[in-house]
């Protein structure tokens, strides 16, 4: 049976009617209208669905609505803007990093929260914490380049 | 959406008579009409029918000057749109900026053939720079008449044609033509899709006067997927709109012969769609589609498990009956020549399905609406998709239009067409239009796969160590059991599930080097496919068709060989090479890899961690890459570390070199992805590589520390095609890498940790 969710996304709240056994990705691009976490497998192995629920990085397609309680929900769309660009999103346009770019809600959000916690991150360190995302154009060098380029604008 | 976004406010005699800062000068040397008449030759308010023979069907200047390019071919991520925008801007004389190029979209643009083989700058956009140079030379030739002017004493600055002697004396395209079509017929070859060429009369620019083809612009795409602005074809959404998911069988080729409708009352507004073997749902929400899917209970025929074991896969290969042989290259008499041979080597090599397995599986919305079928898709090919949705629907071409929207990656024929065709079909059953997407292990598990295959090398050594006879065979799964793209309903999942009988191609190819053996032979044989309708396992084309299996063969045998005679790989090579565009690339190669002249395998290591360098060559329809991969590997685990490569890349004319070497890094990374880990698994049944853990694909940890590019740019020759070429050599590479670190030579693709450390013990 349906139940009544209240959201939190990018600061706003959202009500959505759902099972509360659906993936939180269904309500943030088909109830809250936000396009930009993608279904990339559902089962939580290659990160294009990833959103931050209270900061931290949660692959939404496979996060029952039940489970997200009162989080706070921050996707792409609210991680940065260009007129106030996340350096990560500054990093990436700097680098031309993406191709098909359907991955990147995974690397960005992951990323994000990891650069927020962990300050001058070492290669090891990154990729470490990176590990398991997906990209199927192969734009890993990029990748790399664009998060220790972001690592040293946020200091 | 019409074809410019603002209409003309001004008739063609209120621009030629000026007014405001226009300055039109008619003088004794020619006549009002003599100008009226040449514009009216040019341009005109209606459109010209959208075909290959029309300027307006590649070329329009906008009312505001801007100038939009209509591109029958579309970018997959590699930037194809700015290089594109580059070679139009610089005929025309117009700034970069001001070009927008307007991909697939049947509705705007003709059949240049589609994301195809590589061709995106070296025919599409040979196309293009011809469209956009007999643009200028009517422009130019208008602003003669309208300022009285030889056009040999015009100059043309940003979309500003002046007078040489009198700059006051000038005109904007926009103030001629601005908001108005070309009326000027080309010289049409009468081809469709990658032949396609219609030239003017203008010649193109000479390279040494380029000023913007050649640098290194970005792309402006990349801001708006950074800052999740912009629209994949899975965020396409239309009033009205449910949402569609299709059901595969279990055991392939079986289909349903009972479906429980019941099963699923429960869900809101779920609807089952079945007819033959085609059998899907549709639901209001996506979620409700999800669920009905997982839960219809559906009886399925009984079939005969179609696959072999899969550890017999390659067995299956060498047994099997050859559908079609062929020989592309020979020269001499090979046959006598191995009978003199001093000494025989030989050597077999194989490579198993490899899947797109694209970042997101297809997705595709279909609206049925007054007669006309519109359709966002992520195909590579929205001409073709538009030829096999009229055919599936049976409706008529021109009520179709199909809008090419950026889908979750494509590298080649994967599953998007399919996806078009079962939305379509979704779409026409249930009178709504139908988002469809498939679900992970459709992706995985259901699209058109790499062929495997297996290939014999073998050479012929004199007494004193040269090669006298060489010959290769492939022979393998068609490239094309279903062919480029949809266009035919026989070669998609919906046109077979409902009945269509495959028609299945044959198509291989051979080694592309320049190897000058006295007595050459080069060959291929096809097998049918394992299963004749709706197979898991059909093949057709993925990035680099077939050359990736073909060149890890052909270069690791060369190595092979080099190895045999005791010489250094890149010096083994250079005795026989004679193109010297491909003396060049391995040369750049090894200058910049510092390459250590000496005979594979090292004989200084010992220990578990061992380290070695290998080269691979190949060209692709003119392009020359040379690939040297420096690899580190662990004895005891099997893993391959692929470290370090150094790539030298000639396609000819570089339009944006930045572009370019993005393009490369990207093509290495999925190389080794495809050399190291990827192999389609099955069992009897079906295809059991249904997600990134039973589909492993690269991982961050494994990403080569150092891609370096050497770009060997030919501005006085033609641009070939980059998308492709540099995944090419990168196998074989690879595979000599290994092999100059342990001696041990690995003929069989994945070389995954345990198939490596096997090979080692």
């Amino acid at each position: 049976m349906n139940q009544r969710f209240t959201l939190n996304v990018n600061g706003q709240t959202h009500t959505v009617d759902a099972d509360p056994d659906m993936p939180l990705l269904y309500a943030l691009r088909n109830d809250v209208g936000l396009n930009n976490p993608h279904f990339g497998c559902g089962l939580a192995q290659c990160g294009a669905c990833t959103v931050h629920v209270d900061g931290q990085p949660t692959r939404s397609c496979v996060t029952p609505l039940s489970a997200v309680g009162q989080g706070k929900i921050v996707t792409l769309a609210g991680l940065g803007t260009p007129e106030k660009p996340h350096p990560l999103q500054t990093a990436y346009v700097e680098e031309q990093v993406p191709q098909c770019g359907y991955c990147i809600n995974g690397w960005l959000m992951t990323a994000a929260a990891f650069l927020r916690d962990k300050k001058k991150p070492s290669e090891a360190e990154i990729k470490d914490a990176l590990s398991g995302l997906k990209c199927r154009c192969g734009t890993h060098i990029s990748i790399l380049k664009a998060v220790k380029r972001a690592a040293e604008m946020m200091g | 959406m019409t074809k410019f976004e603002k209409t003309s406010s001004f008739t063609r005699r209120s621009v030629l008579l000026g007014g405001g800062a226009l300055v039109v000068s008619i003088g004794a040397a020619i006549s009002l009409e003599t100008v009226l008449s040449i514009s009216a030759a040019y341009a005109q308010g209606a459109k010209p029918p959208l075909t290959p023979d029309q300027l307006s069907s590649y070329i329009a200047v906008n009312a505001d000057g801007s100038v939009s390019a209509f591109f029958g071919k579309m970018d997959m991520g590699h930037g194809l749109h700015v290089a594109i925008g580059q070679m139009v801007a610089e005929e025309l004389d117009v700034p970069f900026r001001n070009v927008k190029v307007i991909m697939g979209d049947t509705a705007t643009s003709v059949n240049q053939g589609g994301a195809s083989g590589s061709t995106g700058i070296q025919l599409g956009g040979k196309q293009m720079r011809m469209a956009a140079a007999e643009a200028r030379r009517v422009l130019v030739e208008m602003a003669a008449g309208l300022l009285s002017t030889p056009v040999d004493k015009l100059n043309v600055n940003d979309g500003v044609v002046s007078a040489a002697d009198d700059t006051s004396k000038r005109i904007s395209y926009a103030q001629m033509i601005g908001g108005k079509y070309f009326n000027v017929q080309l010289d049409w070859n009468k081809q469709y899709g990658n032949p396609l060429y219609a030239p003017g009369k203008a010649q193109p620019k000479n390279p040494k006067d380029h000023k913007i083809v050649g640098q290194p612009i970005k792309r402006e795409d990349v801001a708006p997927k950074v800052f999740a602005i912009e629209n994949f074809v899975t965020d396409i959404k239309v009033p009205g709109m449910v949402h569609g998911r299709m059901i595969r069988p279990a055991v392939a080729g079986s289909e349903p012969v009972k479906v429980d409708e019941a099963s699923i009352k429960d869900i809101p507004g779920a609807k089952v769609v079945w007819d033959k073997g085609f059998l899907g749902v549709v639901a209001d929400k996506e979620w409700n589609a999800i669920q009905a899917a997982e839960k219809l209970k559906v009886e399925w025929s009984q079939t005969q498990p179609p696959f072999p074991e899969q550890a017999t896969l390659y067995d299956h290969i060498r047994k099997a009956t050859v559908r079609k042989r062929e020989i592309e290259k020979q020269n001499g008499n090979v046959d006598d020549a191995f009978k003199t041979a001093a000494k025989v080597i030989e050597a077999e090599y194989e490579w198993p399905f490899q899947s797109h397995a694209s970042m997101g599986p297809a997705c595709a919305l279909v609206e049925i609406k007054d007669g006309n079928v519109t359709c966002w898709s992520g195909t590579q090919k929205s001409h073709f998709v538009q030829n096999g949705l009229a055919a599936t629907l049976q409706m008529p071409v021109d009520k179709v239009r199909v809008i090419f929207t950026a889908g979750p990656g494509s590298y080649g024929r994967n599953d998007a067409d399919d996806c078009a065709m079962d939305a379509a079909v979704l779409a026409k059953a249930v009178g709504k239009p139908v988002r469809l997407q498939y679900m992970r292990d459709q992706g995985t598990g259901w699209d058109p796969k790499g062929p495997a295959s297996i290939h014999k090398a073998r050479a012929a050594l004199d007494a004193s160590g040269k090669v006298v006879a060489y010959e290769f065979t492939s022979k393998g799964f068609s490239r094309v059991d279903v062919d480029t793209n949809g266009g035919k309903p026989q070669d998609t999942l919906a046109g077979q599930t409902l009945g269509v009988a495959l028609k299945s191609g044959d198509g291989f190819g051979v080694p592309a080097e320049s190897y000058a053996f006295d007595n050459k032979r080069m060959g291929w044989e096809t097998i049918p496919p394992l299963l004749d309708r709706a197979s898991p396992l059909r093949s057709a084309h993925l990035r680099d068709p077939v050359g990736p299996q073909i060149h890890f063969a052909s270069e690791s045998f060369i190595d092979e060989v080099a190895a045999a005679v005791n010489a250094d790989p890149i010096e083994f090579r250079l005795r026989y090479i004679k193109e010297p565009r491909d003396v060049a690339v391995i040369k750049a190669a090894a200058e910049k890899a510092n390459w250590d002249t000496r005979p594979s395998p090292r004989k200084d290591q010992t220990g578990a961690k061992v380290s070695g360098r290998g080269i691979a060559y190949s060209q692709r329809n003119g392009t020359r890459v040379a690939v040297i991969a420096e690899v580190d590997i662990d004895r005891a685990s099997g893993k391959i570390f692929a470290r370090k490569f150094t790539v030298a890349h000639d396609c000819g004319q570089i339009i944006n070199p930045d572009g370019l070497v993005k393009c490369i890094e990207g093509n290495i990374v999925q190389g080794v992805s495809r050399t190291l880990w990827e192999e389609v698994t099955f069992d009897p049944k079906a295809v059991t590589s249904v997600d990134w853990v039973s589909y492993p694909i690269l991982d961050i940890t494994e990403t080569p520390a150092e891609v370096n590019v050497v770009l060997i740019n030919h501005p006085e020759l033609p641009p070939t095609g980059a998308g492709e070429p540099s995944i090419r050599p990168v196998a074989a590479a690879i595979a000599n890498a290994i092999f100059d670190a342990t001696g041990v030579r690995i003929r069989r693709v994945p070389f995954s940790p345990d198939r490596v450390k096997a090979a080692l013990s």
